[in-house]
């Protein structure tokens, strides 16, 4: 059966707003700042080894955080259908902060759940390589 | 303490608030704990670790949270895409 749901633009801008408040206040000023600068957040596993650009609603992608070689996409989804008249994804934001907190709480369980695909199945392979100099370029200067 | 949960539309919204020292308060947060739980969602702890970084903890019984957390966080569980 298809799902649908009436989007109301205004709701959705005031649900962002919220998220975007929460992302400042469990992630830190400087996450929000990414996020709000570069349109996603960047993650370092613990060791330093790899990083993951965490785009809203798309897949994160896993690099190489040493020769910022690009691995993979992993997707994974935050599917949320307990009020179908407001759909089911997060705002951006919340999404984002998700798979933050997700990689932050167990990196290992939440790769293992995603779907690994190599990188350029859903996302430019080009877009992410601008991206990844980009937040080297806002690392250098923040 | 509260208790927080993303939600499509809407953002994040507070499912209960209380002081777990007090019996009535920590039984209301426990039931819902429990119920967000058994909804499938995830629970994080956020922290602030060593030198400011923030941090996270999954927590999987309302015993496991730290005696001075201030906010629980609930979102789905992470699925395959």
């Amino acid at each position: 059966m298809t799902r649908w749901y009436a989007r109301d633009p205004a709701r959705e801008r005031r649900a962002e707003e919220r998220a975007r408040d929460l992302l400042r206040s469990t992630a830190g000023d400087n996450a929000l700042e990414m996020y709000e600068r570069l349109g996603f957040l960047a993650f370092e596993s613990e060791g330093g080894e790899y990083g993951y650009l965490i785009y809203p609603h798309r897949p994160l992608v896993g690099y190489d955080a040493r020769s910022g070689e690009l691995l993979s996409e992993y997707c994974v989804r935050f599917r949320d259908d307990s009020d179908p008249e407001a759909g089911e994804r997060l705002p951006d934001a919340d999404d984002v902060l998700a798979k933050w907190l997700a990689l932050r709480m167990d990196e290992d369980h939440t790769l293992r759940t995603a779907n690994v695909h190599p990188l350029g199945r859903q996302l430019d392979p080009a877009m992410v390589r601008r991206d990844l100099a980009a937040l080297q370029t806002w690392k250098a200067t923040a | 303490m509260k208790l927080l949960r993303m939600t499509p539309g809407r953002g994040d919204v507070l499912l209960a608030e209380g002081d777990p020292e007090v019996a009535e308060d920590e039984e209301r947060l426990i039931a819902e704990f429990r119920r967000q739980l058994e909804l499938g969602m995830w629970a994080a702890v956020p922290d602030e670790g060593p030198g400011g970084r923030r941090e996270a903890t999954m927590v999987r019984d309302f015993s496991e949270i730290p005696a001075t957390t201030e906010r629980v966080i609930f979102f789905p569980k992470a699925a395959g895409g």
